[in-house]
């Protein structure tokens, strides 16, 4: 039998299967979104596959009632471990008006839900990351014992935002994780023709903080590198950039066509360390994913999916005239 | 009642909000130790300690975006930026961000920020010194922009920013944080974002403009009034929004109407406020719209002839106000 990794992290059999089922339960709503695209139902996907281990991992490292995240497109494995839902995220996909993220006016994956600690993002990328570092600012001022956590993609490590906010919380000694979901593609453009340094975690070493590269397919790697930055944080020895090596297993959004720029034999070989398929074998081969509960999980799934997709399609639109609201507080 | 200067009231406005809410503090570049490099913090370090008159690296998209973190989570930072110039690194996250938070989210997050930036010329500060910014943001739905002409506005309209639960853009004429100075009461007060102010009553012209050129405006029309000219003066003192309804009624007063700004004149505020004027007073008006404003070149030059060229002047002011007149 293989050793109970988590066991050593903290984690009970019970939490690890509730990383598994929140990864799953992201890669199957995911894979309806696409569905539903390609059936011209909603205009628009962009996708978390192949990155679920980092996100679901990283989020259980938190405090998931009072940390806050600031998300990017990609992290539904994050959104749904704080506490959106199915329903919610489906509410988003078809930009109905009780979509609590945005009522809407954005397109899905622009995450936030004040009530699960999630800032609102827009899709300028890193824009998020000062945001971030501004709530770990504030919480240090009022000495409150939290952190904030923000994610990005490596190209969005280029951004002027990366460096001014990354040096602006070095500086501070702020309570912020970064975590960089290095899936190797800035849409088409591949991370060698993104960066200069060997890796994204390099560049922690000019603000004065820890860099860490972790494997972003091991959702207890990269819940071990989070929970360590958390304690740091909380002990008031400031923040840390992660960089979680992952694969994005599908094109960048709906409207992308990925075999312009990358050959179907890479994706093939990124399949075989698919969380999803290596996450599921720790837990068979440690016994805690019997066949009575995987087939339980994956039909409970299914039913979830099934019952999000049916709710969110027959959800009434905003009115028109609800475009005018909410320009000012009124 | 006691008479400060126009960059007192701001100290003041600051202080006191600082001693009323311990959510508001002051983040920017050289705001602590030094006080601003206008002096506009002076004394605020001391009182208040450094935490919450952080000085910080120089990086202006950090420091509006490390702002809007802080107001996500309940503070009211008031960010300075060193010079209106220099904001031009941080309109992503104003324009992107701040402006947009409140609607993306369906109202579910907001940011209570005031951004805080000197502008204008005539103090030899060449192009990047002295610029004025304010019709960048000035299609911005989601922002206000609040740009006051006299100490009293400027205590009661900061301290309206600051309470304000959306992003405000706070644009101070840096010529005149020395050069003016007025009564401002001791007593907490505020005045309405959104509104603009009759500075003058006149019955023969009405003058709409904003800022220092509000002071030139004042100072042409007593000189005009010793010839019996009465010019009416409207400080817009929001630009954006803008108080249509103000603007209706001081043109329709007298249907002779000059539009000053010390912007560039193409796409300037003042080209809005003619836009409204054409739309609802058309037929109250007795001579076509003036527009005084600096001339469309990119910057205003250091050279004191070339910046004299470009800048506004009581002079230039009490000319196009009695053209108008006599029209």
């Amino acid at each position: 039998m293989t050793t109970k990794r988590h066991r050593d992290l903290g984690l009970t059999d019970e939490q690890v299967l509730e990383i598994y089922r929140i990864m799953l339960l992201a890669r199957k709503i995911d894979e309806r979104m696409w569905l539903l695209n390609r059936a011209g139902k909603i205009p628009f996907v962009i996708s978390c596959q192949g990155q679920e281990a980092a996100q679901v991992g990283a989020a259980f490292a938190l405090d998931r009632k009072k940390d806050y995240v600031a998300p990017y497109y990609r992290d539904m494995g994050v959104v749904l471990a704080f506490g959106m839902t199915s329903t919610e995220l489906m509410l988003s996909g078809f930009a109905k008006a009780e979509d609590p993220n945005s009522g809407g006016r954005q397109m899905p994956g622009h995450f936030g839900q004040k009530k699960n600690q999630i800032l609102t993002g827009s899709s300028p990328v890193t824009t998020q990351l000062p945001h971030a570092v501004g709530v770990a600012l504030a919480a240090k001022m009022k000495n409150d014992p939290i952190v904030s956590f923000v994610t990005l993609g490596e190209g969005s490590s280029n951004q002027g935002d990366f460096h001014e906010g990354l040096n602006f919380a070095g500086v501070h000694k702020l309570p912020v994780i970064t975590m960089v979901e290095n899936n190797k593609y800035a849409i088409s453009v591949p991370i060698e023709k993104q960066i200069a340094s060997k890796t994204v975690a390099d560049r922690a070493k000019s603000y004065g903080m820890p860099g860490i590269t972790v494997d972003g397919n091991d959702p207890l790697a990269v819940y071990k590198a989070v929970k360590e930055a958390r304690e740091r944080a909380l002990n008031g020895d400031g923040p840390t950039l992660i960089e979680a090596i992952t694969y994005r297993l599908t094109a960048h959004s709906s409207d992308d066509d990925d075999r312009l720029y990358r050959k179907s034999d890479e994706i093939d070989e990124a399949r075989k360390n698919d969380s999803m398929i290596t996450f599921n074998k720790y837990l068979k081969d440690t016994g805690i994913l019997t066949e009575t509960i995987e087939k339980q999980i994956n039909d409970e799934i299914i039913q979830e999916v099934n019952q999000a997709t049916d709710y969110a399609e027959n959800a009434p639109y905003a009115q028109p005239e609800d475009a005018l609201k909410h320009v000012y507080e009124e | 009642m006691p008479v400060m200067s126009y960059i007192q009231a701001i100290t003041t406005a600051l202080k006191e909000e600082m001693q009323r809410d311990e959510n508001v503090f002051i983040l920017g570049e050289d705001v602590g130790k030094k006080g601003g490099v206008f002096r506009a913090t002076d004394g605020l370090y001391e009182t208040f300690n450094e935490a919450r008159v952080l000085d910080t690296p120089l990086a202006e998209s950090a420091i509006v975006g490390v702002g809007i973190g802080a107001a996500m989570y309940g503070l009211r930072p008031v960010a300075e930026i060193q010079f209106a110039d220099f904001i031009m690194p941080a309109v992503n996250q104003i324009i992107s961000e701040a402006a947009k938070i409140r609607y993306r989210s369906n109202n579910d997050w907001n940011v209570p920020m005031t951004i805080r930036a000197p502008y204008g010329g005539g103090v030899h500060g060449a192009l990047y010194h002295s610029q004025s910014v304010e019709a960048v943001f000035a299609n911005q739905p989601g922002l206000k922009i609040v740009m006051p002409s006299t100490p009293y506005d400027v205590k009661g309209l900061l301290k309206a920013a600051i309470r304000d639960n959306d992003p405000v853009l706070f644009f101070e004429h840096k010529r005149a944080y020395r050069l003016l100075k007025g009564e401002v009461p001791e007593e907490d007060y505020v005045l309405p974002i959104g509104k603009a102010d009759v500075k003058r009553e006149g019955t023969d012209i009405t003058v709409i403009t904003y800022g220092l050129c509000v002071h030139f405006a004042l100072q042409a029309a007593e000189k005009l009034a010793e010839e019996g000219i009465e010019a009416h003066i409207l400080d817009l003192r929001t630009v954006y929004p803008l108080d249509k309804e103000a603007i209706i009624e001081a043109a329709k007063k007298t249907g002779k109407i000059l539009l000053i700004t010390e912007d560039n004149k193409e796409g300037s505020i003042i080209g809005e406020v003619a836009a409204i004027i054409a739309e609802h007073c058309l037929f109250d008006l007795d001579a076509p719209i003036r527009r005084l404003a600096g001339p469309d070149i990119p910057s205003m030059p250091y050279a004191p002839t070339m910046e004299k060229f470009f800048m506004i002047n009581p002079d230039k002011v009490e000319k196009a106000m009695r053209e108008l007149a006599e029209f």
